[in-house]
């Protein structure tokens, strides 16, 4: 990862004047560095970025810059393929090997790691992008079939200082542990709003045959619609919290408090 | 994954063309099924096709019902107005099955081609007579907990783990599919899977290198009167135990014909036919429900693990039948 040079916003210089003062004046002189984010997440699972919400959102959506990696000769390897695809906002073109997935392809080849490698065999979800449009999963999908789509992933979903709604509603309801499922369930939860808006039914959709438009998730609804994501640790609660909170806009009762 | 040479099909005479080149030739529809069985070794093609950009996804109607291109997806068809409102129970079925992100990706094709689900099978270290032929049956003597109670052989004891294929069973659907030549020929969907007997390692009845390029579905007259009913270790996102698709065609309260499928129990979608021929011009009542679903399980041969299917099998047909009835 490269250093991110751009000026620190008075709302992170605050976050780390306080919760990271010793490494203030290096960070205002020679950028942000991957151990700054983190020591801060070590910081965030123990609750202190709490009183920081607005410094850390936007610390958090910043997008991270990776270093250029060398284009390589098709000629390089057995079956090498060129492909060119859209990854957030920028195109990638990259030489792979024909059985190169598109998410090694992305953590190994483009250096976006944001998306995890769970299980490999389709069976948690960890590897959750959206495909023009459409959540998939990134480990069972050859990036060789990607020619000329446009994904997204995690490290596409905030805008500038801010992030996604879905992201906001995650970190205010807790809606992760260890965090090594989240971008998956978040990319999923955030393709999952666009579907409850074309009305796409699920299995326990009362009545298929009323095709009525738009759903309003229920508890239910979100469990059965995001149950293609394993949460290892169970943060499901404040998962479903969460999407209902992105869903309607309207604030949702914490469910969770802390000690003291 | 052996290496392997990778090319992108134009339309279906390109498709074909490339597969009769090359003896380990495989076509790739979403891949949810062909890349895991690759990652696992169990399948081994030296050249993938993608057939990701034929023009067969398109969902119409027909003179005689609906027709549903092979690479249409499986979350497109679920959720097909026309699917939803007059083919309920495959909108049903479709969604019972995987997750969204898999449904996503599934092609429908490719979801009536996926292979068993039988853990031996996926085990290259285990013999298999489905994987390689006079190896033997691991699950025969194993753990089969998941396996067989119709149908099965001494050879393969699998059951077939599609949603989607045993409402298309109940439906009764024809598979089109297109030879090398160009030429098309029509499978009705109960000669489409096969049984397992001296011949395991065939699931169906495509010979190599066939295409399939759309399913097409009659009318019926029992979309108010059916359900899809599905038996799982949890709630979502695992493979039936048991499932069963139903549907009743009524005239006041007597069924004209029934219609229905089982999942989870052969090694096809298990077409319920003595309890089918036991309700037609029956009166819809619980004592018949109870009556053909018991006639239909009584021929059922249970291996070491899996005796509970039958008792299981039976209450979800009884289920099915009065969710249809309901409506
Ligand atoms: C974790 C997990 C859980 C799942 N749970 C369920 C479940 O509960 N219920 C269920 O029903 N399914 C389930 N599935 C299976 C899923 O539905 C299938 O993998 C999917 O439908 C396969 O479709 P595909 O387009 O991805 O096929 P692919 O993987 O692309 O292809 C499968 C096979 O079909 C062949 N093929 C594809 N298209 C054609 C064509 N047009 N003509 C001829 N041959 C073709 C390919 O060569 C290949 O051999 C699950 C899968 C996973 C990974
Ligand atoms: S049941 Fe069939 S698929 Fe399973 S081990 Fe036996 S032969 Fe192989
Ligand atoms: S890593 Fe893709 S589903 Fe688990
Ligand atoms: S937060 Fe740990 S796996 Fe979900």
């Amino acid at each position: 990862m490269k250093q991110n040079k751009s000026p620190l916003s008075p709302e992170e210089e605050k976050l780390f004047g306080d919760l990271m003062p010793e490494e203030l004046n290096e960070v205002l002189s020679s950028g942000l560095q991957r151990r700054h984010f983190l020591k801060l997440m070590g910081l965030a699972s123990a609750g202190l970025l709490v009183s920081h919400m607005v410094g850390a959102e936007q610390l958090f959506a910043r997008s991270v810059e990776f270093d250029e990696i060398p284009d390589l000769i098709p000629t390089a390897i057995e079956n090498g393929i060129n492909v060119s695809f859209k990854v957030n906002s920028g195109t990638k073109k990259v030489l792979i090997d024909s059985r190169m997935t598109l998410l090694d392809t992305l953590r190994e080849r483009i250096g976006l790691t944001g998306s995890k490698k769970g299980c490999d065999h389709g069976q948690c979800g960890a590897c959750t992008v959206i495909v023009d449009g459409n959540r998939v999963l990134s480990c069972l999908t050859l990036a060789a079939s990607c020619e000329g789509k446009s994904i997204i992933t995690i490290e596409g979903l905030a805008k500038d200082n801010e992030l996604n709604p879905m992201q906001q509603a995650f970190l205010k309801h807790d809606g992760f542990q260890c965090g090594f499922c989240t971008p998956g369930q978040i990319c999923s939860a955030v393709a999952l709003m666009k579907e409850a808006k074309e009305g796409q039914a699920s299995f326990v959709t009362q009545n298929i045959r009323d095709q009525a438009g738009a759903v309003m998730l229920s508890d239910e609804e979100i469990a059965e619609r995001m149950s293609g994501n394993i949460c290892r640790c169970g943060a499901y609660p404040n998962i479903v919290a969460a999407i209902k909170e992105a869903q309607t806009g309207k604030n949702i009762e914490q469910n969770w408090l802390f000690a003291g | 994954m052996i290496p392997f040479k990778f090319s992108i099909a134009k339309n279906q005479s390109e498709a074909l063309g490339l597969i009769h080149q090359h003896q380990h030739a495989a076509f790739l529809a979403g891949g949810t099924n062909i890349l895991d069985l690759m990652k696992e070794h169990v399948a081994q093609p030296t050249e993938i096709i993608d057939l990701g950009r034929l023009p067969l996804s398109t969902i119409k109607s027909t003179n005689t019902g609906i027709s549903l291109g092979a690479l249409a997806k499986n979350t497109e068809t679920a959720n097909h107005p026309l699917i939803r409102k007059d083919y309920p129970v495959l909108s049903k079925a479709i969604l019972a099955g995987a997750s969204a992100q898999i449904r996503n990706m599934a092609s429908n094709g490719g979801n009536l081609m996926q292979r068993t689900r039988c853990s031996y099978f996926y085990d290259i270290n285990m013999p298999c007579n489905k994987r390689v032929p006079g190896s033997g049956c691991a699950a025969m003597k194993g753990f089969n907990r998941m396996h067989a109670i119709f149908g099965w052989s001494d050879q393969c004891v699998a059951v077939y783990p599609s949603d989607m294929a045993i409402a298309l069973s109940a439906l009764n659907a024809n598979v089109k599919v297109m030879q090398q030549n160009g030429s098309e020929r029509s499978i009705p969907f109960t000669d489409f899977h096969v049984l397992p007997k001296d011949h395991p390692e065939k699931d169906n009845s495509l010979n190599h290198g066939e295409l399939i390029t759309s399913i097409e579905l009659p009318k019926n007259n029992f979309a108010s009167h059916s359900s899809y009913i599905k038996v799982r270790d949890r709630n979502s996102y695992a493979f039936a135990l048991v499932s069963v698709a139903a549907g009743f065609e009524l005239e006041g309260n007597t069924i004209k014909t029934a219609h229905i499928a089982m999942g989870g129990v052969a090694h096809k979608p298990w077409r319920a036919l003595k309890a089918e021929a036991f309700l037609k011009d029956k009166a819809a009542t619980f004592a018949n429900f109870i009556k053909a679903a018991d006639l239909e399980m009584s021929s059922a041969k249970p291996l070491s693990h899996n005796k509970f299917k039958i008792e299981m099998g039976k209450q979800t047909l009884i289920h099915a039948f009065e969710v249809a009835l309901k409506g």
